[in-house]
């Protein structure tokens, strides 16, 4: 049949249109649906009033993988580059953060931070090692997952003794600790402490927000960079990258469910009853919803389906987007500083405090805060002396108790208002357009299950084997002609690119071996 | 949510004020919490009823879920690894489920009782199981053990006492076949179904109306030789008909703590069940590889000389007596009619093919003492036990 | 002057077990204790006129039989009676009860949820495979990663082995169950609150993380890997109180020719030269001794009582580090007869039971969230037994002992040191917590022992009051445990060695570090082994 395509990807998501360039350079033919008008998943740019535009989901470049951009020689074009990060402080007393260097703190906390990131980023390079291939299976007699083990194990070893016990130490730890472990300045604490909860469903002193600060750091060395145009530019440059190498991208298209006959994938249906044939469907969607949705629970086995059923993606992260006639005052802010990205979180206890409540279902009275002023460096995304302002805000439960509606989300705006004004007293004056995306807005809008943006929280249980489950972390579904390719594989979310180039190898790998 | 106290003791069927006037010995023990007889006069006389006459057992503590929706058939069919398709209202089919591993959970009957409708019977319970595997099944699955009252009827003259009981069409019941009949008002699902390997019947109805058809039936069978027995003699007569049993021949997967300790359907020579034709269903990818590769076990039915019980023996092979065990005896009894000493065992592959001649060593205790003999055992594949009456329809009154 | 060849500091459980297994090697062993009595949290104390207290741990489940067997505890006196159940009281007057009879144990469970009841045994068998997989590495001492040494490559193959050993899928699920938190745990069986949080309450206790946390579920096994007669998981109580753990390990001891002192607390542990050669009491009476073994926490050992000056600054650094958190108190109360539970049955066995009060896994959390405040919990998790239901030796007839263990309970309150208000209304509150659901409980009080952590690191000596000496969070466990690269019970100082609970495995009333100790000090000085090897199990 000359209408097969080797691969469909449902899904023009970062990952979805990574996974289809690298598929069709190695000559596959390769078709992407998307059912917006528009690429790019959650790294898109577009209008939310008269004038203003913003990066809609995801807002910062820092997780990229040298390897995906090297692979599909891009070069996505930058506003601003190694942004960066302002911790505010009371009084104007800030601390900031830039590559090893900290300047606000003790000349103790400038040094250990040196230290502490120094080897942060040891470590951060070899998990980096292993985002960026498919996870070996446990247990088999393959060569290739023995090979694979030994090297991960060898990894390990070759930071060293020291570094070694290091790492096996402070890997399942909390950040909490091993913040308060080594810095007096309680803003430079809130700051690291930050990066680690940021976008799931921990606090400071839960175990585990070491792995999540270290992942943070494993993708572009933490340098935080603003894409010129938003992100919709990279995507835009993913599709194109794509495009040039044969994929056929095809927007509008939502793909209603994937077909399965005879116990295999064969194609897609898209919500018009249009019927597209495949040898394999690749979806960057997330995992529940691809398995429960688009494939249907029937094809599986049913531990699979259980175990899906129980990945945790309830997303916790808010996104704000302000539209200001012009850049608020903010206290012992330079002209430069509204450039970059800037922390609200007060002290690890402040953090903790604003995620106790997202347990039982309930909003931060006191959100944490990461925002920018892209504007700044782009002006086309606000007309002349205008501004915009993206901030994610935390924590803001997907599963509400009381449910979101239009009161919850204005008294979670009001918080965060209320957090922002604390530094830049004047925003609520600046505002000329808001709109706020809870969880649910982000589940509707881009499609991920609970809103996540991992797709499935990033926590050790959830992690590397058993990423998105037990049994299938290989981008292989337990279903003939079924991959993933989306955040909620390994190695998970962010802008990274890490799971689409994974996915694209281990299809390709799947086709030699048979 | 019920309120509590839950009852602390055990449980009574609504045969039991029968049973228990019948019974002479006091030997009880516990299933699933009722109250059940070991035996009730003499185990070999029971033994006896089953294949001599009618055996009456009480099997209301099985465990039955009530299958019914639009999508119960393909709920099943992906549940269990037959295909279910085959089985049309008023059929019953034996079947296997599996965890994605390929690994038994448990055996059972299904019962189409009405288009749609289906009762699934087993030793254990399985709700949890049964519910996460209706995800994405437009089914509903209701636990109905308290629900249905049962009895097994079995034995050569088992046709002709529900004849006597006025079971009008019971001719053309074949077996695994089940037909509803009136008792008085209430339906009387009957099914050509049982545990015995001989000619014979199961009876469900809804508890209020068990004490009266147990009368009914023991009036009715009055002349024929009608008896209540236990479970000793019932297990005689299932290892007779080579009918394997849970925590005997195999232990439900997701109660294994070691690995290794489950079986597949085809270690349980239940390889008949699989049906590779469906494209998917519950262990289907691992029974798929495994059918490949080989499996690791394989259950054997074992003819062994001399007379003595191989209860839990080892088996060695034949030409290697001297290097080690294969495996083990998991049910082993002398068959009273027979004559022989019969067991069912698990050996590891290669091992267990059909007229293989194995070893088997065999402790008994004689006054005190305890001998051990090594015996010869010929691997066999046919039941031990296996009456024509068994399969014929109509069965004839015997 | 006499020298020992072993000076063990501190009569703990741990620090007898060690000393025992010395002694019977043949050496010339003392063990010295501050207090005027043995046993360090394993005692009987008798505080309030003829009731016998176990003040501080009260059940008994994880003390190795390898080491009982051993030791012949049975001849020093050591009973322990088997005791089961438990129950939840619930908010709504109901409760939730878990019975020794699996089929009535069913039938409650199915109270609340069939899907529930059924899924247990699935829940019972992969909690037992952990519990498999980790009991057999009790005995044995952690391996090095780092080393190339043959001993630690031998015991990481063999890990890697049973690990293996479980099959691709159940290594999976293995990884996750060691790194989830017990309630996404618990939420894989369960959709019943309040049998979820009967179920969780092992996954907390002693600890400073909240059943929401990540590692929570490993905590389980500290709890579920005791056993009493091979009935795995269940519990017992030690005939006369815990009391008699510690004075049976100290009659194996002394009749192994051990010599016990007590009212001799360590001021100093003496290093010369990089050797540790004895020890300098509070009273200024100096004991030289070969080695010195010391059962003390791993931060009073090396930050109280060795010359910082003697040990390697980042070896200080880790241990300054090192979490002890005190999360726990306890109340002892003597009460003038049998409270009574109204939402019980009349008859019902469940009074003699782990007794809880709280329902819902989100008020556990909440607990934990007031103590992350620095605080005591509103609405703590109490685990309350009544031993003298099942030990008449521990109370006048017709009176009773009952034990309230509290989680959670700060070491300090907001920073600074318990004020005695605050230490009374922490005692209120769990006493109210109770008194809710045995109007006759306040009245039958006759006396009351509240104890902060605080307390207990006071009287006793462990850091904060830690029931464990230290956390059990991954970065604290086996070859982390207490510090990566001393995790064999060996220190920086030549001749001194490390045998309380902040080693491997950790805290519980098991002797397994210290059985482990005593190994390893034997395998230094080339001595015939007298540990007990793991009985094991296929």
């Amino acid at each position: 049949m000359t209408d097969r395509y080797d691969a469909i990807i449902v899904g023009a998501g970062h990952n979805g249109l990574v996974c289809a360039a690298v598929l069709a350079a190695q000559g596959r033919r390769v078709l992407v649906l998307e059912a917006r008008s528009q690429v790019g998943g959650a790294a898109i740019t577009r209008g939310f009033a008269d004038g203003f535009s913003i990066s809609a989901c995801a807002h910062l470049l820092y997780q990229i993988q040298p390897e995906v951009l090297r692979d599909l020689k891009l070069h996505p074009p930058l506003a601003a580059e190694e942004l960066t990060t302002i911790a505010l402080g009371d009084n104007g007393e800030h601390v900031r953060i830039h590559r090893q260097r900290v300047e606000g703190v003790s000349d103790a906390d400038a040094d250990e931070y040196r230290r502490f990131s120094k080897r942060m980023l040891k470590f951060a390079h070899l998990l980096h090692k292993l985002l960026i291939r498919p996870p070996p299976r446990l247990g088999t007699r393959d060569w290739r997952d023995l090979g694979a083990l030994a090297r991960l194990g060898l990894g390990v070893r070759a930071l060293g003794r020291n570094d070694m016990r290091e790492f096996l130490r402070v890997i399942g730890m909390n950040i909490h600790d091993e913040a308060t472990e080594r810095f007096e300045n309680p803003v430079l604490r809130g700051a690291v402490c930050f990066d680690a909860v940021l976008g799931t469903h921990l606090g400071p002193r839960s175990p585990n927000t070491m792995l999540t600060y270290l992942y943070r750091l494993a993708g572009n060395r933490a340098r935080v960079s603003l894409p010129r145009g938003g992100m919709g530019m990279v995507t835009a440059r993913l599709a194109q990258a794509a495009r040039s190498a044969g994929a056929t991208i095809e927007t509008n298209s939502p793909v209603q469910r994937i077909v399965v006959d005879n116990g295999r994938v064969v194609g897609v249906e898209t919500d018009s009853g249009e019927r597209f044939d495949a040898y394999t469907v690749v979806s960057n969607a997330d995992p529940k919803r691809t398995v429960m949705d688009l494939v249907g629970a029937r094809h599986f086995e049913t531990t699979f389906v259980k175990r899906v059923g129980h990945i945790r993606a309830k997303g916790n992260a808010a996104k704000l987007h302000l539209a200001l006639d012009r850049l608020p005052e903010i206290a012992g802010f330079s002209q430069d500083d509204y450039g970059q990205r800037i922390v609200i979180a007060g002290d690890e206890h402040r953090i903790e405090r604003a995620f106790n409540p997202a347990k039982y279902g309930s909003c931060s009275p006191e959100p944490v805060v990461e925002m920018t002023f892209p504007s700044v460096h782009d002006e086309s995304l606000a007309p002349d002396e205008n501004h915009v302002m993206s901030a994610i805000v935390q924590y803001a439960p997907y599963d509400l108790r009381n449910g979101w509606n239009d009161a919850a989300k204005r008294a979670f705006f009001d918080s965060v208002i209320t957090a922002i004004e604390k530094y830049a007293p004047d925003i609520d004056q600046r505002i000329i357009a808001a709109e706020l995306l809870t969880p649910i807005d982000i589940e509707n809008e881009f499609g991920m299950t609970g809103g996540h943006w991992h797709h499935g929280e990033l926590v050790l249980d959830q992690f590397l084997f058993v990423r998105p489950v037990s049994g299938a972390a290989q981008y292989a579904m337990p279903l003939d002609g079924l991959y993933l390719c989306g955040a909620g594989v390994h190695p998970g979310g962010g802008v990274s690119g890490a799971a689409g180039r994974n996915a694209a190898r281990a299809i390709l790998k799947r086709e030699t071996s048979r | 949510m019920i309120p509590g106290p839950v009852h602390q003791g055990r449980l009574e069927s609504p045969f039991y004020a029968r049973l228990k006037e019948l019974d002479t010995v006091n030997e009880w023990h516990q299933w699933k919490g009722y109250t059940a007889a070991n035996e009730l006069y003499c185990a070999e006389t029971e033994y006896f009823a089953i294949r001599n006459a009618t055996a009456v057992f009480d099997l209301t503590p099985m465990t039955k879920y009530r299958i019914t929706g639009p999508d119960a058939l393909d709920y099943l069919d992906r549940l269990v690894t037959r295909d279910m398709s085959k089985v049309a209202p008023g059929r019953v089919a034996y079947a296997a489920w599996c965890d994605d591993q390929g690994q038994v959970i448990d055996d059972g009957t299904i019962f189409h009782l009405r288009e749609g409708e289906y009762r699934l019977c087993s030793q254990e319970r399985h709700y949890g199981w049964l519910l996460d595997a209706a995800a994405g099944f437009d089914v509903d699955v209701a636990h109905e053990t308290d629900d249905v009252a049962a009895l097994a009827v079995q034995g050569p003259t088992s046709y002709s006492v529900l004849s006597q009981l006025g079971i009008a069409g019971l001719d053309a019941l074949k077996p695994f076949g089940l037909m509803h009949a009136n008792f008085r008002g209430a339906d009387l699902v009957i099914s050509r179904t049982g545990f015995t390997g001989d000619l014979g019947y199961e009876l469900w109805i809804e508890p209020y109306k068990a004490a009266a058809l147990w009368d009914a039936l023991f009036e009715a069978g009055e002349l024929f030789g009608i008896r209540a027995i236990g479970t000793i003699a019932l297990d005689m007569a299932r290892i007779e008909a080579g009918f394997i049993a849970v925590y005997e021949e195999f232990l439900p997967a997701d109660e294994t703590v070691r690995t290794g300790r489950s079986r597949s359907p085809f270690e349980l020579g239940l390889g008949w069940l699989v049906d590779f034709k469906k494209p998917n269903f519950n262990g289907r990818r691992a029974l798929a590889r495994e059918y490949r590769d080989g499996s690791a076990w394989q259950l054997v039915k074992l003819d062994i000389e001399g007379n003595k019980p191989a209860h839990h023996a080892y088996i060695f092979p034949k030409e290697k007596r001297n290097k080690g065990d294969i495996g083990f005896i998991t049910s082993a009894m002398w068959s009273p009619v027979c004559k022989k000493n019969i067991a069912l065992g698990t050996v590891r592959a290669p091992y267990g093919k059909p007229g293989d001649a194995l070893w088997v060593e065999i402790y008994y205790q004689r006054e005190m003492h305890w001998s051990r003999k090594m015996a010869q055992a010929t691997v066999v594949d046919r039941p031990f036990w296996y009456p024509d009456r068994r399969g014929a329809t109509p069965p004839g009154p015997y | 002057m006499r020298t020992y060849d072993a000076i063990v500091v501190g009569a703990g459980h741990n620090g007898l077990t060690t000393a025992a297994f010395l002694a019977k090697a043949g050496l010339d062993v003392v063990c010295v204790e501050k207090n005027d009595y043995i046993g360090g949290a394993a005692v009987s104390r008798n505080l309030y006129q003829d009731w016998i207290y176990s003040n501080c741990s009260y059940v008994c489940s994880l003390l190795r039989p390898e080491i009982f067997r051993a030791l012949e505890l049975h001849k020093h006196g050591l009973q322990i009676t088997p005791f089961g159940g438990s129950v939840q009281f619930m908010e709504n007057g109901d409760y939730f009860g878990a019975y020794h009879d699996p089929e009535v144990a069913y039938r409650e469970l199915a109270r609340f949820s069939r899907r529930d009841a059924d899924n247990y045994k699935t829940y019972r068998a992969d909690t037992m495979r952990q519990c498999r997989f980790i009991r057999d590495f009790l005995l044995n001492t952690a391996p090095d990663p780092t080393s190339f040494k043959p001993g630690d490559l031998r015991e990481l193959l063999e890990i890697g082995g049973k690990f293996a050993e479980m099959g691709e899928d159940r290594m999976y699920e293995t990884i996750r169950f060691w790194t989830m938190s017990v309630a996404d745990y618990l939420d894989e069986y369960f959709e019943t609150e309040v049998i979820k949080a009967a179920k969780a309450g092992s996954g907390i206790i002693g600890t400073a993380l909240g059943v929401y946390s990540p590692g929570t579920a490993y905590v389980l096994l500290h709890h579920y890997m005791g056993e009493v007669d091979g009935n795995v998981g269940s519990w017992g109580f030690a005939r006369g109180g815990m009391g008699a753990v510690s004075n049976a390990i100290a009659g194996a001891f002394q009749a192994a020719g051990g010599e016990l002192r007590t009212e001799a607390g360590v001021d100093t542990i003496i290093v010369k030269n990089g050797k540790a050669t004895g020890v300098a009491l509070e009273n200024g009476d100096e004991i030289d001794g070969r080695l010195v073994v010391s059962a003390m926490d791993v931060k009073r050992t090396f930050l109280k009582c060795v010359e910082r000056s003697e040990l390697p600054d980042q070896f200080v650094h880790r241990v300054e580090n090192f979490k002890i958190r005190g999360s726990s108190g306890k109340l002892n109360i003597a009460l003038d007869g049998l409270p009574t539970f109204p939402a019980l049955p009349e008859g019902s066995s469940l009074i003699n039971s782990d007794m809880h009060f709280i329902d819902s896994l989100e008020r556990m959390e909440r607990a934990y969230d007031d103590w992350k405040a620095g605080t005591w919990s509103k609405d703590p998790y109490v685990d309350m037994v009544i031993p003298t239901l099942s030990d008449p030796t521990m109370a006048p007839p017709g009176k009773h002992f009952m034990s309230c263990f509290v989680q959670y309970c700060p070491h300090q309150v907001e920073g600074r040191a318990w004020t005695s208000e605050e230490k009374d209304a922490f005692g209120r509150t769990v006493i109210d917590q109770i008194a809710n659901y045995s109007p006759d409980f306040r009245d039958l009080i006759l006396h009351v022992e509240v104890r902060t952590p605080e307390d207990i690191e006071n009287e006793i000596g462990i850091t904060e009051g830690n029931i464990f000496h230290g956390e059990l969070t991954m970065d604290q466990l086996l070859f982390n445990r207490p510090i990566p690269g001393f995790a064999q019970y060996r220190s920086p100082v030549d001749g001194l060695y490390m045998c309380g609970s902040s080693t491997h495995p950790g805290g519980g009333v098991m002797a397994a570090p210290g059985a482990n100790a005593a190994r390893e000090i034997l395998a230094d000085l080339g001595r015939q082994n007298t540990v007990p090897e793991n009985f094991g199990d296929d």
